[in-house]
């Protein structure tokens, strides 16, 4: 039983005080200690995945972007604290908690494991913050910002919440023994398939295939991939939920992974295209990340290396060959989270081994036969399938009420201008100051027509 | 000898430059400028400051052709700049004294055609 699990556990025997009470753990300084970092550590991974997804998208869209991760801050970390966590790891059934912690009832410093209950949930709060602010990459450059918003504060209630349940909550895929360290399903397959029905649903921008989208600023892209490297040591390391020799473990795999990532990636760039690219080592740390999130606590270093090598290897394909089709996954959120998810996730069932973490199981290497890989296998499919149909009914719903899409003149203007009445890089050139009173009335941030 | 001097939207670029190709129009010069021709102004706002932006992006062309190949260059960017909307631009046309290719030292029809 995982560390995880077991503080689940301890969770919902806070619900019932008198029956666990004295099977609860004292709260150690040393655990929390490591909690509290990494809490900040993952919410600092949004900030990162912002100037991630800001360097790849034009110059006129760059603040749009990067807004569309920052205002996952507000919204789904406010939405968590109302209903989400609650909804996540209250006790209520297989498939989803319930309200009885809704407003943080009951939430206080109390143990949960070895740390104070508080602080797991703000640990898991910002994991619900990123997962919601992963999916903005599919949709950039032409959502409307308030479609957007509504969007993912409606999905993290209703996708990200249930599905946290279901693995980490108590819920059915939990109970049945799936291994997911850190989120592989939980957070970069499900948000990499409601990735792909969004930018199905939104349909391509107006000048997807027609020119050339480049990226405005690479530098940004790789200080992204850097910053989300650096944040993701809290967010596999602290999933140990202790100062422990796993949280070791957790953390030294996340530094082997991606590593081997790039050393595959940047062969596969020699040998494809005939260069080693910035973008293409980004976007390997970022694969290499995901894939390892399932694993991290459940393998040994070798294995780290090993899913990191094979685990970036479809993403790479599935990128060129998405490139040339008419689904604008826009910052190939599906190839990079939910490919990179999928084979975390399948190999976790291959190489994980009990004799590294005794709490976990043992993978098809090591002697587990196929039981791990199917329930993996299963795990996967139930949450692409959960977020892909509920993914699309969300937006197929906010559509009904407001348009999911920009005008195409507005799309062409740059969404910065047109949605938040800024630029990302005004010069101050022809800007003339204007009082409270001269300010004329506005329509979309831009001033209404005599 | 004529240099055609065409000031578009950013956004109508590729398409300007693809119906110049299409015309065989190959030799231009492409600069960014910030201009205001009356279209609707932008206003923008930085923590309480308001500003209403009177300059907007814009791509300047600069193409010199012979005499016959003005109507072609100015029709290839009309129909391919157009939004119908303010801001699209304009297209001057200016006479210009002498064209010289540096690589060779040929001088004005022999200079604007493009090498093959």
């Amino acid at each position: 039983m995982t560390k995880k699990k077991i503080c689940v556990l301890t969770v919902l025997g806070l619900l019932v005080p008198s029956v666990l009470a004295q099977e609860a753990d004292a709260i150690s300084g040393a655990d929390t200690s490591w909690l509290l970092v990494s809490t900040a550590l993952v919410l600092l991974m949004t900030p990162a995945l912002a100037f991630f997804y800001g360097g790849l998208v034009r110059s006129k869209n760059a603040l749009n972007t990067m807004m569309m991760s920052f205002v996952a801050l507000g919204i789904s970390g406010t939405l968590w604290a109302v209903a989400g966590y609650s909804l996540a790891f209250g006790e209520g059934g297989d498939w989803i908690g319930d309200f009885s912690m809704a407003f943080l009832a009951g939430v206080g410093l109390e143990p949960s494991g070895t740390t104070p209950h508080l602080l797991f949930m703000g640990f898991q709060g910002t994991f619900a913050i990123i997962t919601a602010a992963l999916i903005s990459g599919a949709v950039v450059e032409r959502m409307k910002f308030v479609s957007y918003v509504v969007f993912i504060g409606l999905w993290g209630l209703v996708v990200y919440a249930p599905v946290c349940h279901w693995v980490w909550g108590g819920g059915w895929l939990g109970g049945m023994g799936a291994l997911d360290f850190a989120g592989g399903a939980v957070v970069h397959v499900n948000a990499g398939i409601a990735a792909l029905v969004a930018a199905r649903v939104l349909g391509p921008r107006k000048d997807y295939g027609r020119e050339a989208l480049l990226p405005h600023n690479v530098p940004f892209v790789l200080l992204g991939a850097g910053v989300l490297w650096f944040g993701w040591f809290g967010f596999n390391g602290g999933s140990a939920l202790a100062a422990d020799g796993i949280a070791a473990l957790a953390l030294v795999n996340t530094l082997l992974a991606p590593a081997a990532g790039i050393f595959v990636w940047t062969l596969l760039d020699r040998f494809t295209t005939g260069k080693i690219t910035a973008v293409g080592i980004a976007t390997a740390i970022v694969v290499g990340l995901v894939a390892i999130t399932p694993a991290a606590g459940f393998v040994s270093p070798g294995g780290a290396l090993a899913l990191g090598a094979v685990g970036v290897i479809p993403s790479y394909y599935i990128i060129r060959w998405r490139t040339k089709t008419s689904l604008d996954d826009s910052l190939d959120v599906f190839a990079a989270h939910g490919m990179g998810g999928i084979m975390g996730a399948l190999l976790t069932g291959v190489l994980a081994t009990t004799a590294i973490n005794s709490g976990g199981a043992n993978g098809l290497l090591f002697g587990g036969g196929v039981t791990q890989l199917g329930i993996q296998a299963l795990s996967v499919l139930a949450v692409a399938v959960y977020s892909g149909v509920l993914t699309y009914l969300i937006l197929k719903l906010v559509g009904l009420i407001t348009k999911l899409r920009a005008d195409s003149s507005d799309e062409g203007l740059g969404m910065d201008i047109v949605a938040h009445g800024e630029e990302a890089y005004a010069t101050g050139e022809g800007a003339v100051l204007l009082n409270e009173s001269e300010a004329p009335e506005r329509v979309n941030g831009l001033t209404k027509k005599d | 000898m004529k240099l055609v001097k065409a000031i578009v939207r950013p956004s109508r670029l590729p398409d300007v430059l693809r119906a110049l190709y299409a015309a065989d129009i190959t030799g231009l010069t492409v600069s960014r400028v910030r201009g205001h021709g009356g279209e609707v102004e932008v206003v923008e706002t930085y923590r309480g400051t308001t500003v209403k932006m009177e300059m907007h992006d814009k791509v300047m062309i600069d193409i010199g052709v012979s005499d016959t190949f003005v109507d072609v260059a100015v029709d290839a960017i009309c129909g391919s700049a157009a939004t119908g909307n303010v801001g699209d631009g304009k297209i001057f046309v200016l006479p210009v004294e002498r064209v010289v290719r540096v690589r060779t030292g040929e001088e004005d029809v022999a200079a604007v055609t493009p090498v093959r």
